[in-house]
């Protein structure tokens, strides 16, 4: 055979190899489509995070707006603060808005799920670094089992 | 009858050194100067070919296969618990992390490594390398240098294949098959695959098992006794040496990547 011909099989198993390698990182990993570039931060503070985790989803109404960005402990409140990454296509959520730590399904992963406020003159909308006043925490599933063990106990 | 038991042990070990000794200078002397890649461009792309091109068709169809069957299996487990949107991630992590470079390297041990462990081989026995050397050509250069550098590019490249093949085998069982939601196929995939800790995990992965495979292939075939049946138990050796080699690594690999 050829050199010509080796090289054109050649370069036609490289160009399949680059085509894998394009695949698994755009569809398989998603990488490079989340860039930080185009999102901002909100901050919130919850009393207790149960399974949350970092790049776990924010959620309006089931719709992935973006992820959660770092988890770490208030020093002095001894409080979770949760940063989001919100796509910056989603800018102009009021200030009225609520957070909740979810669970998609029986044993799902969790997730936060962001209520939208009501609208109103003196309302202002959430840019980057604002902090989200109103949490409800993570249920969890032994402190719920323990309240309802403590309630049938006092019947 | 003690102390001759003693001396097979010693000289068991000391054959042992020995062969490492001679696999590294195999090494070194194939290694040294940078490949001339422009010069023995002919040498270099023969090589590509029958190392990566011809070893395709058994990548492609074992990965097509593997995923299906991973797909399959995974969808019986999940699906008594209600979770079958979690078949993308199953699938996609068992490749990437695993299967691809695992089964990859087993098979281009199989395919390709044996191949060039009997090529090699019967150069040996036929005298090619000693004529070459009779003629000032360097065997460790001309031959064993394109080799080496063919084998650690080519796998790598392999396994990458291998993993899409068999992300897209398991969509074509789970998605197309069995009905597992497309968008939840991907999606959860995306959600629970993480570039740097998989994807070049698996390429680190991958490019390791194939520097030990190729060493170890070209090595038995330079290192063989110059007869058939010093041919024929180099080939065994290569196979045999090369799949436990892998399959160590791989433990010590997966302890240090992800058993943190």
């Amino acid at each position: 055979m050829t050199t010509r011909k080796l090289e054109i099989l050649v370069g036609a198993f490289v160009a399949l190899s680059i085509a894998a390698l394009m695949l698994l990182a755009l569809k398989v990993a998603n990488a490079g489509v989340a860039g930080s570039d185009q999102s901002y931060q909100l901050l919130a503070t919850f009393d207790n995070i149960g399974g949350l985790k970092v790049r776990s989803p924010v959620k309006v109404g089931g719709v992935v707006v973006g992820r959660v960005a770092n988890i770490h402990l208030d020093p002095e409140q001894f409080q979770p603060v949760v940063t989001l990454e919100i796509n910056s296509s989603y800018n102009n959520f009021p200030e009225t808005s609520s957070l909740a730590i979810l669970t998609s399904g029986l044993l799902g992963e969790q997730y936060i799920g962001l209520q939208p406020g009501f609208v109103d003159e003196s309302v202002e909308i959430l840019g980057n670094g604002d902090h989200i006043e109103d949490t409800k925490s993570a249920i969890v599933l032994e402190e719920l089992i323990g309240q309802f063990l403590f309630n049938r106990g006092n019947q | 009858m003690i102390l001759d038991k003693l001396q097979q042990v010693g000289a068991a070990t000391l054959e042992t050194i020995q062969g490492f000794g001679r696999a590294t200078l195999m090494l070194a002397g194939a290694l040294w100067g940078r490949p001339r890649f422009v010069k023995a461009w002919p040498l270099y792309i023969k090589q590509f070919y029958v190392v990566g091109v011809l070893s395709l068709l058994i990548i492609v169809v074992s990965g097509l296969f593997i995923g299906m069957v991973l797909a399959l299996q995974g969808y019986t487990v999940l699906s008594k618990f209600g979770a079958e949107q979690m078949l993308g991630p199953l699938v996609a992590l068992s490749l990437l992390r695993e299967l691809g470079p695992v089964v990859t390297a087993l098979l281009f041990a199989g395919r390709a490594g044996s191949a060039l462990t009997a090529e090699i081989g019967l150069m040996k026995a036929t005298e090619q390398l000693s004529g070459m050397e009779m003629m000032a050509v360097d065997p460790l250069r001309r031959i064993i240098a394109p080799r080496l550098w063919a084998g650690v590019i080519c796998m790598p490249l392999l396994a990458l294949i291998f993993t899409a093949v068999g992300i897209l085998g398991g969509h074509l069982v789970g998605v197309d098959w069995l009905g597992v939601d497309a968008g939840g196929y991907w999606s959860a995939m995306q959600a629970n695959v993480d570039f740097e800790q998989d994807v070049l995990n698996g390429i680190i992965k991958s490019t390791v098992f194939a520097f030990l495979v190729t060493v170890i292939a070209l090595h038995k075939g330079f290192d063989a006794v110059p007869t058939s049946e010093g041919i024929s138990r180099a080939t065994t050796q290569t196979v045999v040496t090369a799949s436990l080699a892998v399959l160590g690594f791989d433990f010590v690999l997966t302890a240090v990547m992800f058993g943190g």
